[in-house]
Protein backbone atom coordinates (compact mmCIF):
# COMPACT_ATOMS: atom_id res chain seq x y z
CA UNK A 1 0.00 0.00 0.00
CA UNK A 2 2.98 2.25 -0.45
CA UNK A 3 1.72 3.96 -3.56
CA UNK A 4 -1.06 6.45 -2.90
CA UNK A 5 -3.18 5.40 -5.91
CA UNK A 6 -4.49 1.90 -5.24
CA UNK A 7 -6.48 1.67 -8.41
CA UNK A 8 -5.50 3.48 -11.53
CA UNK A 9 -7.82 3.42 -14.49
CA UNK A 10 -6.37 4.95 -17.60
CA UNK A 11 -8.18 5.75 -20.79
CA UNK A 12 -10.55 2.82 -20.44
CA UNK A 13 -12.95 2.01 -23.28
CA UNK A 14 -15.27 -0.89 -23.73
CA UNK A 15 -17.47 -1.86 -26.66
CA UNK A 16 -20.39 -4.26 -26.78
CA UNK A 17 -20.45 -4.99 -30.48
CA UNK A 18 -20.73 -1.45 -31.87
CA UNK A 19 -22.13 0.10 -28.76
CA UNK A 20 -19.62 2.04 -26.71
CA UNK A 21 -20.40 1.37 -23.03
CA UNK A 22 -17.34 3.12 -21.63
CA UNK A 23 -15.61 5.97 -23.34
CA UNK A 24 -12.02 6.89 -22.40
CA UNK A 25 -12.62 6.71 -18.68
CA UNK A 26 -9.75 7.62 -16.37
CA UNK A 27 -9.74 7.88 -12.60
CA UNK A 28 -7.80 6.83 -9.54
CA UNK A 29 -8.72 5.47 -6.15
CA UNK A 30 -6.49 6.52 -3.30
CA UNK A 31 -5.67 4.47 -0.23
CA UNK A 32 -8.24 4.81 2.54
CA UNK A 33 -10.84 6.44 0.36
CA UNK A 34 -14.51 5.57 -0.12
CA UNK A 35 -15.40 6.44 -3.69
CA UNK A 36 -19.02 6.74 -4.71
CA UNK A 37 -19.67 5.79 -8.29
CA UNK A 38 -22.91 7.41 -9.44
CA UNK A 39 -24.77 7.25 -12.67
CA UNK A 40 -28.13 6.51 -14.19
CA UNK A 41 -28.94 2.90 -15.06
CA UNK A 42 -26.87 1.76 -17.99
CA UNK A 43 -24.24 4.47 -17.64
CA UNK A 44 -21.44 1.90 -17.48
CA UNK A 45 -20.97 1.55 -13.72
CA UNK A 46 -21.22 -2.23 -13.61
CA UNK A 47 -19.14 -2.61 -16.75
CA UNK A 48 -16.36 -0.51 -15.24
CA UNK A 49 -16.41 -2.60 -12.08
CA UNK A 50 -16.39 -5.84 -14.03
CA UNK A 51 -13.34 -4.66 -15.93
CA UNK A 52 -11.53 -3.61 -12.77
CA UNK A 53 -12.16 -7.04 -11.25
CA UNK A 54 -11.13 -8.94 -14.38
CA UNK A 55 -14.60 -10.26 -15.23
CA UNK A 56 -14.56 -8.41 -18.52
CA UNK A 57 -11.65 -7.47 -20.72
CA UNK A 58 -11.29 -3.82 -21.70
CA UNK A 59 -11.39 -2.91 -25.39
CA UNK A 60 -8.82 -0.18 -24.81
CA UNK A 61 -6.96 1.24 -21.87
CA UNK A 62 -5.31 -0.05 -18.75
CA UNK A 63 -6.26 -0.89 -15.18
CA UNK A 64 -3.61 -1.26 -12.50
CA UNK A 65 -4.41 -2.39 -8.98
CA UNK A 66 -1.77 -1.66 -6.38
CA UNK A 67 0.78 -1.62 -9.20
CA UNK A 68 -0.38 -4.88 -10.86
CA UNK A 69 -1.91 -4.76 -14.30
CA UNK A 70 -5.19 -6.69 -14.41
CA UNK A 71 -4.43 -8.13 -17.83
CA UNK A 72 -0.69 -8.77 -17.48
CA UNK A 73 -0.63 -10.02 -13.90
CA UNK A 74 -4.23 -11.01 -13.17
CA UNK A 75 -3.45 -13.26 -10.25
CA UNK A 76 -1.55 -10.65 -8.25
CA UNK A 77 -4.03 -7.94 -9.19
CA UNK A 78 -7.06 -10.01 -8.23
CA UNK A 79 -5.52 -10.85 -4.88
CA UNK A 80 -5.76 -7.14 -4.04
CA UNK A 81 -9.51 -6.85 -4.48
CA UNK A 82 -12.72 -8.09 -2.99
CA UNK A 83 -15.70 -7.84 -5.30
CA UNK A 84 -19.42 -7.97 -4.67
CA UNK A 85 -21.22 -8.11 -8.04
CA UNK A 86 -24.74 -6.85 -8.53
CA UNK A 87 -26.14 -10.24 -7.60
CA UNK A 88 -24.25 -11.73 -4.68
CA UNK A 89 -22.38 -14.78 -6.03
CA UNK A 90 -23.59 -17.20 -3.37
CA UNK A 91 -24.25 -20.94 -3.61
CA UNK A 92 -27.78 -21.31 -2.35
CA UNK A 93 -27.35 -24.89 -1.20
CA UNK A 94 -24.24 -24.26 0.91
CA UNK A 95 -24.30 -23.05 4.50
CA UNK A 96 -22.80 -19.67 5.32
CA UNK A 97 -19.78 -21.24 7.04
CA UNK A 98 -19.10 -23.67 4.21
CA UNK A 99 -19.44 -20.96 1.61
CA UNK A 100 -17.15 -18.49 3.34
CA UNK A 101 -14.56 -21.20 4.01
CA UNK A 102 -14.59 -22.09 0.32
CA UNK A 103 -14.17 -18.41 -0.60
CA UNK A 104 -11.25 -18.07 1.81
CA UNK A 105 -9.56 -21.07 0.20
CA UNK A 106 -10.14 -19.65 -3.27
CA UNK A 107 -8.49 -16.42 -2.16
CA UNK A 108 -5.50 -18.38 -0.89
CA UNK A 109 -5.96 -17.62 2.78
CA UNK A 110 -3.58 -19.95 4.63
CA UNK A 111 -5.41 -23.01 5.94
CA UNK A 112 -4.46 -22.28 9.54
CA UNK A 113 -5.76 -18.70 9.31
CA UNK A 114 -9.17 -19.62 7.92
CA UNK A 115 -11.03 -20.18 11.23
CA UNK A 116 -9.88 -16.79 12.47
CA UNK A 117 -10.71 -15.00 9.21
CA UNK A 118 -14.12 -16.66 9.21
CA UNK A 119 -14.88 -15.61 12.79
CA UNK A 120 -13.72 -12.07 12.14
CA UNK A 121 -15.69 -11.59 8.96
CA UNK A 122 -18.83 -13.09 10.48
CA UNK A 123 -18.55 -10.71 13.36
CA UNK A 124 -18.09 -7.60 11.24
CA UNK A 125 -20.96 -8.56 8.92
CA UNK A 126 -23.21 -9.67 11.82
CA UNK A 127 -23.51 -13.22 10.50
CA UNK A 128 -22.70 -15.01 13.76
CA UNK A 129 -26.17 -16.41 14.25
CA UNK A 130 -26.69 -17.79 10.76
CA UNK A 131 -23.35 -19.59 10.25
CA UNK A 132 -24.92 -23.04 9.97
CA UNK A 133 -27.94 -22.03 7.88
CA UNK A 134 -28.27 -22.57 4.17
CA UNK A 135 -27.75 -19.38 2.19
CA UNK A 136 -30.81 -20.07 0.03
CA UNK A 137 -33.03 -19.89 3.13
CA UNK A 138 -31.69 -16.54 4.30
CA UNK A 139 -33.38 -13.22 3.65
CA UNK A 140 -32.10 -10.91 0.92
CA UNK A 141 -30.40 -8.69 3.47
CA UNK A 142 -28.48 -11.58 4.95
CA UNK A 143 -27.53 -12.86 1.50
CA UNK A 144 -26.21 -9.41 0.69
CA UNK A 145 -24.17 -9.46 3.88
CA UNK A 146 -22.80 -12.88 2.99
CA UNK A 147 -21.84 -11.34 -0.34
CA UNK A 148 -19.97 -8.55 1.42
CA UNK A 149 -18.35 -11.03 3.83
CA UNK A 150 -17.13 -13.01 0.81
CA UNK A 151 -15.54 -9.84 -0.58
CA UNK A 152 -13.55 -9.03 2.57
CA UNK A 153 -12.63 -12.45 3.96
CA UNK A 154 -9.10 -12.31 2.53
CA UNK A 155 -8.61 -8.81 3.91
CA UNK A 156 -8.02 -7.08 0.56
CA UNK A 157 -6.84 -3.47 0.38
CA UNK A 158 -9.62 -2.63 -2.09
CA UNK A 159 -13.27 -3.58 -1.84
CA UNK A 160 -15.57 -3.07 -4.83
CA UNK A 161 -19.29 -3.14 -4.16
CA UNK A 162 -21.80 -2.99 -7.00
CA UNK A 163 -25.13 -1.65 -5.76
CA UNK A 164 -24.91 -3.28 -2.34
CA UNK A 165 -28.22 -1.97 -1.01
CA UNK A 166 -30.55 -2.82 -3.88
CA UNK A 167 -33.71 -4.57 -2.73
CA UNK A 168 -33.14 -4.11 0.98
CA UNK A 169 -35.50 -2.62 3.54
CA UNK A 170 -34.62 0.69 5.21
CA UNK A 171 -33.22 -0.93 8.35
CA UNK A 172 -31.05 -3.28 6.36
CA UNK A 173 -29.89 -0.38 4.20
CA UNK A 174 -28.77 1.47 7.29
CA UNK A 175 -26.92 -1.61 8.56
CA UNK A 176 -25.15 -2.13 5.25
CA UNK A 177 -24.19 1.55 5.17
CA UNK A 178 -22.67 1.31 8.61
CA UNK A 179 -20.80 -1.77 7.50
CA UNK A 180 -19.48 0.07 4.44
CA UNK A 181 -18.41 3.00 6.59
CA UNK A 182 -16.50 0.68 8.90
CA UNK A 183 -14.89 -0.97 5.87
CA UNK A 184 -13.74 2.46 4.75
CA UNK A 185 -11.79 2.93 7.96
CA UNK A 186 -8.97 0.62 7.00
CA UNK A 187 -9.58 -0.10 3.31
CA UNK A 188 -10.37 1.63 0.07
CA UNK A 189 -13.88 1.10 -1.19
CA UNK A 190 -15.56 1.72 -4.53
CA UNK A 191 -19.31 1.81 -4.18
CA UNK A 192 -21.60 1.99 -7.15
CA UNK A 193 -25.16 3.05 -6.69
CA UNK A 194 -27.90 5.22 -8.05
CA UNK A 195 -29.15 6.14 -4.60
CA UNK A 196 -27.86 9.62 -3.91
CA UNK A 197 -28.35 9.75 -0.16
CA UNK A 198 -26.25 6.63 0.09
CA UNK A 199 -23.30 8.42 -1.42
CA UNK A 200 -23.81 11.40 0.83
CA UNK A 201 -23.97 9.11 3.85
CA UNK A 202 -20.93 6.94 3.16
CA UNK A 203 -18.50 8.35 0.63
CA UNK A 204 -15.45 10.61 0.70
CA UNK A 205 -15.52 11.37 -2.98
CA UNK A 206 -18.16 11.25 -5.72
CA UNK A 207 -17.82 10.42 -9.37
CA UNK A 208 -20.72 10.75 -11.74
CA UNK A 209 -20.60 8.88 -15.00
CA UNK A 210 -22.90 9.24 -17.95
CA UNK A 211 -22.80 7.23 -21.17
CA UNK A 212 -19.45 5.85 -20.16
CA UNK A 213 -17.85 9.24 -19.59
CA UNK A 214 -16.76 10.78 -16.34
CA UNK A 215 -18.64 14.05 -15.98
CA UNK A 216 -18.12 14.93 -12.34
CA UNK A 217 -15.44 14.12 -9.82
CA UNK A 218 -15.14 15.92 -6.50
CA UNK A 219 -14.75 15.31 -2.77
CA UNK A 220 -18.04 15.01 -0.91
CA UNK A 221 -17.24 18.10 1.21
CA UNK A 222 -17.48 20.21 -1.90
CA UNK A 223 -21.02 19.00 -2.31
CA UNK A 224 -21.91 19.53 1.32
CA UNK A 225 -20.53 22.99 1.00
CA UNK A 226 -22.52 23.65 -2.13
CA UNK A 227 -25.54 22.41 -0.27
CA UNK A 228 -25.44 25.36 2.10
CA UNK A 229 -25.58 28.08 -0.48
CA UNK A 230 -29.33 28.04 -0.72
CA UNK A 231 -31.93 28.68 1.95
CA UNK A 232 -35.65 28.39 1.37
CA UNK A 233 -37.86 30.60 3.54
CA UNK A 234 -41.62 30.98 3.77
CA UNK A 235 -43.43 34.02 5.21
CA UNK A 236 -47.07 34.92 5.77
CA UNK A 237 -46.54 38.59 4.94
CA UNK A 238 -43.47 38.66 2.73
CA UNK A 239 -41.66 41.89 1.96
CA UNK A 240 -40.67 42.80 -1.58
CA UNK A 241 -37.88 40.88 -3.29
CA UNK A 242 -35.74 44.01 -3.27
CA UNK A 243 -35.90 44.14 0.54
CA UNK A 244 -34.70 40.55 0.76
CA UNK A 245 -31.98 41.21 -1.76
CA UNK A 246 -30.53 43.95 0.39
CA UNK A 247 -29.95 41.65 3.37
CA UNK A 248 -26.36 40.73 4.28
CA UNK A 249 -24.62 37.95 2.30
CA UNK A 250 -27.48 37.48 -0.15
CA UNK A 251 -26.33 36.95 -3.72
CA UNK A 252 -29.63 36.30 -5.44
CA UNK A 253 -33.30 35.83 -4.56
CA UNK A 254 -35.82 33.70 -6.43
CA UNK A 255 -39.52 33.72 -5.69
CA UNK A 256 -40.96 30.18 -5.63
CA UNK A 257 -44.56 31.30 -5.05
CA UNK A 258 -46.27 34.17 -3.18
CA UNK A 259 -44.91 33.13 0.19
CA UNK A 260 -41.78 31.10 -0.53
CA UNK A 261 -38.38 32.39 -1.62
CA UNK A 262 -35.02 30.79 -2.39
CA UNK A 263 -32.18 32.85 -0.96
CA UNK A 264 -28.79 32.16 -2.55
CA UNK A 265 -25.90 33.39 -0.44
CA UNK A 266 -22.11 33.46 -0.38
CA UNK A 267 -20.03 31.77 2.32
CA UNK A 268 -22.01 33.02 5.35
CA UNK A 269 -25.55 31.91 6.08
CA UNK A 270 -28.04 34.80 6.35
CA UNK A 271 -30.34 32.76 8.61
CA UNK A 272 -29.81 34.91 11.67
CA UNK A 273 -30.35 38.18 9.82
CA UNK A 274 -33.49 36.83 8.19
CA UNK A 275 -34.99 35.90 11.56
CA UNK A 276 -34.13 39.29 13.08
CA UNK A 277 -35.51 41.21 10.12
CA UNK A 278 -38.65 39.07 10.10
CA UNK A 279 -39.38 39.94 13.71
CA UNK A 280 -38.59 43.59 13.19
CA UNK A 281 -40.64 43.86 9.98
CA UNK A 282 -43.48 41.50 11.08
CA UNK A 283 -43.02 39.24 8.01
CA UNK A 284 -44.55 36.22 9.75
CA UNK A 285 -41.67 33.79 9.05
CA UNK A 286 -42.97 30.23 9.50
CA UNK A 287 -40.50 28.05 7.61
CA UNK A 288 -36.77 28.08 6.95
CA UNK A 289 -35.12 25.10 5.22
CA UNK A 290 -31.49 24.79 4.12
CA UNK A 291 -31.52 23.20 0.66
CA UNK A 292 -30.79 19.44 0.94
CA UNK A 293 -31.33 18.52 -2.66
CA UNK A 294 -28.23 19.78 -4.31
CA UNK A 295 -26.61 16.37 -5.00
CA UNK A 296 -29.84 15.34 -6.61
CA UNK A 297 -30.00 18.63 -8.49
CA UNK A 298 -26.43 18.20 -9.57
CA UNK A 299 -27.07 14.62 -10.61
CA UNK A 300 -30.14 15.49 -12.60
CA UNK A 301 -28.53 18.52 -14.12
CA UNK A 302 -25.50 16.50 -15.18
CA UNK A 303 -27.21 13.36 -16.35
CA UNK A 304 -30.53 14.48 -17.70
CA UNK A 305 -29.50 16.33 -20.83
CA UNK A 306 -30.01 13.19 -22.83
CA UNK A 307 -33.27 11.55 -21.88
CA UNK A 308 -32.79 8.78 -24.46
CA UNK A 309 -29.80 7.39 -22.60
CA UNK A 310 -31.89 6.05 -19.74
CA UNK A 311 -32.33 2.71 -21.53
CA UNK A 312 -30.45 -0.30 -20.13
CA UNK A 313 -27.05 -0.98 -21.55
CA UNK A 314 -25.59 -3.39 -19.02
CA UNK A 315 -24.44 -6.48 -20.88
CA UNK B 1 -6.30 -24.72 -5.53
CA UNK B 2 -7.50 -27.02 -8.32
CA UNK B 3 -8.39 -29.60 -5.69
CA UNK B 4 -10.30 -27.03 -3.64
CA UNK B 5 -12.57 -26.40 -6.62
CA UNK B 6 -12.77 -30.11 -7.45
CA UNK B 7 -13.80 -31.00 -3.90
CA UNK B 8 -16.41 -28.24 -3.91
CA UNK B 9 -17.79 -29.50 -7.23
CA UNK B 10 -18.05 -33.04 -6.01
CA UNK B 11 -19.72 -31.95 -2.77
CA UNK B 12 -22.24 -29.78 -4.62
CA UNK B 13 -23.06 -32.73 -6.88
CA UNK B 14 -24.00 -34.86 -3.90
CA UNK B 15 -26.00 -32.07 -2.27
CA UNK B 16 -28.65 -32.48 -4.92
CA UNK B 17 -30.44 -35.81 -5.21
CA UNK B 18 -29.45 -36.13 -8.88
CA UNK B 19 -26.06 -37.74 -8.23
CA UNK B 20 -27.55 -40.23 -5.77
CA UNK B 21 -30.38 -41.10 -8.11
CA UNK B 22 -27.98 -41.67 -10.99
CA UNK B 23 -25.77 -43.93 -8.89
CA UNK B 24 -28.82 -45.85 -7.69
CA UNK B 25 -30.37 -46.29 -11.11
CA UNK B 26 -27.06 -47.39 -12.62
CA UNK B 27 -26.61 -50.00 -9.90
CA UNK B 28 -30.11 -51.30 -10.44
CA UNK B 29 -29.90 -51.56 -14.23
CA UNK B 30 -26.44 -53.09 -14.26
CA UNK B 31 -27.28 -55.37 -11.37
CA UNK B 32 -30.02 -56.86 -13.48
CA UNK B 33 -27.73 -57.06 -16.49
CA UNK B 34 -25.07 -58.73 -14.34
CA UNK B 35 -27.58 -61.30 -13.17
CA UNK B 36 -28.68 -62.02 -16.73
CA UNK B 37 -25.07 -62.43 -17.87
CA UNK B 38 -24.27 -64.83 -15.05
CA UNK B 39 -27.34 -66.80 -15.93
CA UNK B 40 -26.26 -67.11 -19.54
CA UNK B 41 -22.76 -68.06 -18.37
CA UNK B 42 -24.25 -71.05 -16.55
CA UNK B 43 -26.07 -72.02 -19.72
CA UNK B 44 -22.89 -71.79 -21.75
CA UNK B 45 -20.65 -73.51 -19.21
CA UNK B 46 -21.20 -77.11 -20.44
CA UNK B 47 -20.23 -76.16 -23.99
CA UNK B 48 -17.21 -74.20 -22.88
CA UNK B 49 -15.64 -77.20 -21.25
CA UNK B 50 -15.05 -78.86 -24.62
CA UNK B 51 -13.41 -75.81 -26.20
CA UNK B 52 -9.78 -74.95 -26.23
CA UNK B 53 -8.73 -71.46 -25.17
CA UNK B 54 -12.12 -70.81 -23.64
CA UNK B 55 -13.29 -67.32 -22.76
CA UNK B 56 -13.53 -66.88 -18.96
CA UNK B 57 -16.03 -65.26 -16.67
CA UNK B 58 -14.43 -61.89 -17.23
CA UNK B 59 -15.02 -62.08 -20.97
CA UNK B 60 -18.53 -63.44 -20.87
CA UNK B 61 -19.97 -61.59 -17.90
CA UNK B 62 -17.96 -58.48 -17.19
CA UNK B 63 -17.07 -57.11 -20.63
CA UNK B 64 -20.66 -57.09 -22.02
CA UNK B 65 -21.93 -55.58 -18.80
CA UNK B 66 -19.58 -52.64 -19.09
CA UNK B 67 -20.30 -52.28 -22.75
CA UNK B 68 -23.95 -51.80 -21.87
CA UNK B 69 -23.05 -49.45 -19.02
CA UNK B 70 -21.10 -47.31 -21.48
CA UNK B 71 -24.23 -46.87 -23.59
CA UNK B 72 -26.40 -46.05 -20.57
CA UNK B 73 -23.80 -43.61 -19.29
CA UNK B 74 -23.75 -41.91 -22.66
CA UNK B 75 -27.27 -40.83 -21.84
CA UNK B 76 -26.60 -40.17 -18.18
CA UNK B 77 -23.33 -38.23 -18.26
CA UNK B 78 -24.88 -35.15 -19.94
CA UNK B 79 -27.13 -34.86 -16.88
CA UNK B 80 -24.09 -34.76 -14.63
CA UNK B 81 -22.03 -32.35 -16.71
CA UNK B 82 -24.82 -29.96 -17.74
CA UNK B 83 -24.82 -27.89 -14.60
CA UNK B 84 -21.08 -27.54 -14.05
CA UNK B 85 -20.54 -24.20 -15.79
CA UNK B 86 -23.99 -23.29 -17.13
CA UNK B 87 -25.47 -23.11 -13.63
CA UNK B 88 -22.68 -20.91 -12.34
CA UNK B 89 -23.19 -18.58 -15.24
CA UNK B 90 -26.91 -18.33 -14.67
CA UNK B 91 -26.58 -17.77 -10.92
CA UNK B 92 -23.75 -15.29 -11.38
CA UNK B 93 -21.44 -17.36 -9.19
CA UNK B 94 -18.89 -17.72 -11.97
CA UNK B 95 -17.70 -14.21 -11.16
CA UNK B 96 -16.74 -15.47 -7.70
CA UNK B 97 -14.24 -17.80 -9.35
CA UNK B 98 -13.15 -15.30 -11.99
CA UNK B 99 -12.50 -12.46 -9.55
CA UNK B 100 -10.53 -14.77 -7.28
CA UNK B 101 -6.79 -15.00 -7.87
CA UNK B 102 -7.09 -18.09 -10.08
CA UNK B 103 -6.21 -18.73 -13.69
CA UNK B 104 -8.90 -19.94 -16.08
CA UNK B 105 -6.96 -23.19 -16.46
CA UNK B 106 -7.16 -23.82 -12.74
CA UNK B 107 -10.91 -23.19 -12.75
CA UNK B 108 -11.51 -25.54 -15.68
CA UNK B 109 -9.19 -28.25 -14.35
CA UNK B 110 -10.89 -28.00 -10.96
CA UNK B 111 -14.29 -28.42 -12.56
CA UNK B 112 -13.10 -31.35 -14.64
CA UNK B 113 -11.48 -33.11 -11.71
CA UNK B 114 -14.71 -32.71 -9.75
CA UNK B 115 -16.58 -34.45 -12.54
CA UNK B 116 -13.86 -37.05 -12.84
CA UNK B 117 -14.15 -37.73 -9.11
CA UNK B 118 -17.78 -38.60 -9.67
CA UNK B 119 -16.79 -40.87 -12.58
CA UNK B 120 -14.32 -42.71 -10.36
CA UNK B 121 -16.98 -43.23 -7.69
CA UNK B 122 -19.46 -44.45 -10.28
CA UNK B 123 -17.12 -46.90 -11.99
CA UNK B 124 -15.75 -48.19 -8.67
CA UNK B 125 -19.26 -48.95 -7.47
CA UNK B 126 -20.01 -50.80 -10.70
CA UNK B 127 -16.73 -52.71 -10.35
CA UNK B 128 -17.88 -54.14 -7.04
CA UNK B 129 -20.32 -56.45 -8.84
CA UNK B 130 -17.72 -58.40 -10.89
CA UNK B 131 -15.39 -58.36 -7.89
CA UNK B 132 -18.04 -60.19 -5.89
CA UNK B 133 -17.55 -63.14 -8.23
CA UNK B 134 -14.06 -63.53 -6.78
CA UNK B 135 -15.55 -65.36 -3.83
CA UNK B 136 -16.67 -68.20 -6.12
CA UNK B 137 -14.32 -68.27 -9.09
CA UNK B 138 -11.03 -67.08 -10.51
CA UNK B 139 -10.98 -63.64 -12.17
CA UNK B 140 -8.68 -62.18 -14.75
CA UNK B 141 -7.50 -59.12 -12.84
CA UNK B 142 -5.47 -57.84 -15.78
CA UNK B 143 -8.60 -57.66 -17.87
CA UNK B 144 -10.61 -56.16 -15.03
CA UNK B 145 -8.00 -53.46 -14.68
CA UNK B 146 -8.07 -52.81 -18.40
CA UNK B 147 -11.87 -52.49 -18.24
CA UNK B 148 -11.59 -50.13 -15.29
CA UNK B 149 -9.13 -47.90 -17.18
CA UNK B 150 -11.31 -48.10 -20.30
CA UNK B 151 -14.34 -46.87 -18.38
CA UNK B 152 -12.42 -44.05 -16.70
CA UNK B 153 -11.02 -42.85 -20.02
CA UNK B 154 -14.35 -43.10 -21.80
CA UNK B 155 -16.31 -41.32 -19.07
CA UNK B 156 -13.48 -38.81 -18.66
CA UNK B 157 -13.86 -37.86 -22.29
CA UNK B 158 -17.66 -37.69 -21.87
CA UNK B 159 -17.05 -35.32 -18.97
CA UNK B 160 -14.64 -33.12 -20.92
CA UNK B 161 -17.05 -32.81 -23.85
CA UNK B 162 -19.93 -32.09 -21.48
CA UNK B 163 -17.91 -29.48 -19.62
CA UNK B 164 -17.12 -27.66 -22.85
CA UNK B 165 -20.72 -27.64 -24.02
CA UNK B 166 -21.81 -26.49 -20.58
CA UNK B 167 -19.46 -23.52 -20.90
CA UNK B 168 -21.19 -22.42 -24.10
CA UNK B 169 -24.59 -21.71 -22.58
CA UNK B 170 -26.42 -20.51 -19.51
CA UNK B 171 -29.16 -23.04 -20.06
CA UNK B 172 -28.62 -26.46 -18.51
CA UNK B 173 -31.10 -28.22 -20.76
CA UNK B 174 -29.35 -26.97 -23.87
CA UNK B 175 -26.03 -28.09 -22.42
CA UNK B 176 -27.44 -31.56 -21.71
CA UNK B 177 -29.08 -32.03 -25.09
CA UNK B 178 -26.08 -30.84 -27.07
CA UNK B 179 -23.74 -33.01 -25.00
CA UNK B 180 -25.96 -36.01 -25.63
CA UNK B 181 -25.98 -35.24 -29.35
CA UNK B 182 -22.20 -34.83 -29.50
CA UNK B 183 -21.55 -38.06 -27.59
CA UNK B 184 -23.99 -40.06 -29.66
CA UNK B 185 -22.46 -38.69 -32.84
CA UNK B 186 -18.96 -39.68 -31.74
CA UNK B 187 -20.31 -43.07 -30.76
CA UNK B 188 -21.93 -43.93 -34.07
CA UNK B 189 -19.63 -42.04 -36.39
CA UNK B 190 -17.98 -45.24 -37.62
CA UNK B 191 -21.25 -46.68 -38.89
CA UNK B 192 -20.41 -44.74 -41.99
CA UNK B 193 -17.06 -46.49 -42.19
CA UNK B 194 -18.57 -49.60 -43.71
CA UNK B 195 -20.17 -47.81 -46.63
CA UNK B 196 -17.66 -45.11 -47.48
CA UNK B 197 -14.44 -46.32 -49.01
CA UNK B 198 -11.17 -44.76 -47.85
CA UNK B 199 -13.12 -42.93 -45.14
CA UNK B 200 -13.05 -46.04 -43.04
CA UNK B 201 -9.79 -45.42 -41.24
CA UNK B 202 -10.43 -41.79 -40.40
CA UNK B 203 -14.03 -42.26 -39.34
CA UNK B 204 -13.23 -45.34 -37.37
CA UNK B 205 -10.39 -43.58 -35.64
CA UNK B 206 -12.70 -40.84 -34.45
CA UNK B 207 -15.22 -43.25 -33.01
CA UNK B 208 -15.44 -43.48 -29.24
CA UNK B 209 -16.80 -47.01 -29.61
CA UNK B 210 -13.90 -48.57 -31.52
CA UNK B 211 -11.28 -47.52 -29.01
CA UNK B 212 -13.49 -48.56 -26.14
CA UNK B 213 -14.11 -52.00 -27.60
CA UNK B 214 -10.50 -53.05 -27.76
CA UNK B 215 -9.79 -51.84 -24.24
CA UNK B 216 -12.78 -53.82 -22.96
CA UNK B 217 -11.33 -56.90 -24.59
CA UNK B 218 -8.19 -56.38 -22.59
CA UNK B 219 -6.06 -55.09 -25.46
CA UNK B 220 -4.20 -52.21 -23.89
CA UNK B 221 -3.20 -50.24 -26.97
CA UNK B 222 -1.29 -47.01 -26.47
CA UNK B 223 -3.11 -45.54 -29.46
CA UNK B 224 -6.48 -46.01 -27.79
CA UNK B 225 -5.33 -44.45 -24.54
CA UNK B 226 -3.76 -41.56 -26.42
CA UNK B 227 -7.04 -41.03 -28.29
CA UNK B 228 -8.96 -40.51 -25.07
CA UNK B 229 -6.27 -38.38 -23.46
CA UNK B 230 -6.07 -36.17 -26.55
CA UNK B 231 -9.85 -35.84 -26.63
CA UNK B 232 -9.95 -34.81 -22.97
CA UNK B 233 -7.10 -32.31 -23.34
CA UNK B 234 -8.60 -30.83 -26.51
CA UNK B 235 -11.98 -30.17 -24.92
CA UNK B 236 -10.45 -28.78 -21.73
CA UNK B 237 -8.37 -26.35 -23.79
CA UNK B 238 -11.50 -25.37 -25.71
CA UNK B 239 -13.32 -24.72 -22.44
CA UNK B 240 -10.52 -22.49 -21.14
CA UNK B 241 -10.53 -20.58 -24.40
CA UNK B 242 -14.29 -20.22 -24.37
CA UNK B 243 -14.32 -18.77 -20.86
CA UNK B 244 -11.47 -16.43 -21.74
CA UNK B 245 -13.24 -15.34 -24.89
CA UNK B 246 -16.44 -14.51 -23.04
CA UNK B 247 -14.72 -11.71 -21.21
CA UNK B 248 -14.18 -10.02 -24.54
CA UNK B 249 -17.77 -10.17 -25.74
Amino acid sequence: MASPALIKVENLSRFYQNHRAINHLSFTLNAGEVLGFLGPNGAGKSTTMQIITGNLAPSEGQVTINGFDIIEEPREAKAQIGYLPEHPPVYRDASVDEYLTYCAKLRRVARSDIPQALAQVKQSCALDEVGHRLIGNLSKGFQQRVGIAQAIIHNPPVVILDEPTVGLDPIQIREIRNLIKSLGEDRSVILSTHILSEVQATCDRVQIIREGELIYNAPIEALNHAKETCLTIAMKRPPSIETLQQLDHIVRVEAKDNQRFHLFFDSNSPAETVVQQSVAGDWGLFEMVPDQQSLEDLFIELTHHHPEEAEGVDE
Amino acid sequence: MIFTIARHELRTMFLSPLAWVILGVMQMLLGYMFLAQIDSFFMLQPQLINLQNTPGVTDIVVAPMFQLSAIILLMVMPLITMRSIAEEKRNGTLSLLISSPLSMTEIVLGKFLGLFGFVVILVSLLMLMPLSLYSGTALDFGKLFSIFIAMLLLLGSFAAIGLYLSSLTENQTIAAVSTFGALLMLWMIDWLGDTVEDGQTVVAYLSLLRHHQSLLEGVFNTGDVAYYLLLIIAFLVLTVRQLDRERLL
